[in-house]
């Protein structure tokens, strides 16, 4: 909706607004910040979800090397800031094992930790909802740990998963905020731009506070959509 | 088919089988009978590996069980299990619950394997309910889906466990009737069972357990007519 199209339902009076004329002047550039906050946030869940399957499956493993390794790795990153992660990958371990890394995928790297250790205790409870007989059962036709997996466990529980998933996916989504301190350029990065040159603190952030309202809105009705298709 | 040497099994300090020696020729059906808490259970899912014997060796088809060597899964497949709860896959259909060994174990080709399905689906009396999932069946029909799908693997030797139990009273003949047309087949079975009309009259053999040991055994005109021993007696005259 153009500006101008607003001064003809509103009427002159709201040209009067410094603020808003602001806004509405940045929207473009915050819609950007938006699209990289949502890609940062669909990246790290993906690589999260592959991080997550396995280390939630570690978690149960008899094998008592994976089981500890896969504690230390959930604990560390569920008992720890995401932005003291942030600031530890960003400028500590990362330039020392990959010299130099962008802002961007520094997020990326740091937000798919953080929530492939939130996924694994998701995936972990979702395979232990799963009744025991059915592991017994898949075994005793013959299958091996894999096969029972993979043809009968996880497909019984990705329905359990589903509901904490999005929620971890919400939940992600505005925790990228946090990724502004390293001066990845998402949506919280170009609000704080935008407010040092202009210091309209309400317009501005009341702006972003709305954007992010709208894409966690999106996300919680389409999980709501999906829940309701899996209890079908 | 089955040997079993000596097996000693404990749950914690709960020590469960106490050296069990028994066997089960091929063609032959022994039920195992008890009461609660006797080890017949955890004796069956010892002869299938779901529970790992502490010492003592089991023997299927001539290979031994208990050897750290063998492929389990290899020997399981010869194996058919049927459990008390059925578990049944409850995110496939009836078909495919008895289908799903074949293709994916075995390799089976899906056509062949839908041909096989519907077959033995038949022969349990299931034909209409193909491509029902196990949600919609009363527990009759669970168990005998359960039993087909046992079935697809083609095992040598069906191991029963406690399969009636959970059933309303109306259901259990059903599921016991399946069964005997099975060991009327000529299909090598271990049943463990409450049921004691069917193992008078389809048992060749009875194993009565009390308290993780064998305490008698023999032909069923002999231990439901004149057993023995003591606790046998003593048994029989609660539940007969």
């Amino acid at each position: 909706m153009s500006f101008h199209s607003l001064q003809l339902i509103f009427g002159t009076s709201l040209l009067e607004i410094r603020g808003l004329n602001i806004l509405i002047d940045y929207l473009p550039y915050f819609m950007g910040g938006a699209l990289i906050t949502l890609g940062i946030t669909a990246l790290s869940v993906s690589f999260g979800m592959i991080i997550g399957l396995f280390f939630g499956l570690f978690k149960l493993s008899n094998n008592k090397i994976l089981y500890y390794f896969s504690s230390l790795y959930i604990d560390l990153f569920r008992g720890t800031p995401l932005f003291v992660q942030a600031l530890l990958f960003y400028f500590g371990i990362l330039p020392a094992i990959m010299g130099d890394v962008s802002a961007f995928h520094a997020a990326i790297i740091v937000c798919s930790l953080n929530s492939g250790a939130y996924i694994a205790e998701i995936v972990r409870a979702g395979i232990q909802a799963v009744d025991k007989g059915q592991m017994e059962a898949a075994s005793s036709l013959g299958m091996n740990y894999t096969q029972a997996m993979l043809y009968v466990i996880l497909p019984q529980a990705y329905k359990v998963v589903i509901p904490p998933l999005i929620n971890e996916f919400i939940m992600l989504l505005k925790d990228t905020s946090i990724m502004s301190i390293i001066g990845a350029a998402e949506l919280v990065q170009r609000g704080r731009i935008a407010y040092s040159v202009t210091y309209e603190a309400t317009w501005i952030w009341g702006g972003i506070a709305l954007i992010y309202f709208v894409m966690t809105k999106v996300l919680s009705i389409l999980g709501a959509y999906t829940e309701r298709r899996l209890d079908s | 088919m089955i040997q079993v040497r000596n097996i000693h099994k404990s749950f914690g300090d709960l020590k469960v089988l106490k050296g069990i020696d028994c066997h089960v020729a091929s063609r032959e059906v022994v039920c195992i009978i008890g009461p609660s808490g006797s080890g017949k259970s955890t004796l069956l899912r010892c002869i299938n590996q779901l529970e790992r014997v502490d010492s003592g060796q089991i023997f299927i088809d001539g290979e031994e069980l208990t050897d750290t060597k063998t492929d389990i899964n290899k020997i399981r497949q010869k194996v058919g299990m049927v459990f008390q709860l059925f578990n049944l896959f409850p995110h496939k259909t009836t078909l495919e619950n008895v289908t799903m060994g074949p293709i994916k174990i075995k390799g089976m080709n899906k056509d062949d394997a839908a041909d096989m399905g519907k077959e033995l689906l038949k022969k349990v009396g299931l034909v209409d309910k193909t491509h029902v999932l196990p949600g919609k069946l009363s527990g009759g029909q669970k168990q005998r889906v359960a039993i087909a799908r046992a079935l697809g693997m083609q095992p040598k030797v069906m191991l029963f466990d406690e399969p009636t139990s959970a059933l309303d009273p109306e259901m259990v003949g059903e599921v016991l009737a399946v069964m005997k047309d099975l060991a009327l087949e000529g299909m090598t079975m271990a049943v463990v069972t409450h049921e004691m009309n069917f193992a008078k009259e389809v048992g060749d053999r009875v194993i009565f357990m009390d308290e993780g040991l064998i305490v008698e055994e023999g032909l069923p005109s002999h231990i439901f007519d004149n057993p023995s021993n003591q606790r046998t007696q003593s048994f029989l005259s609660k539940v007969l």
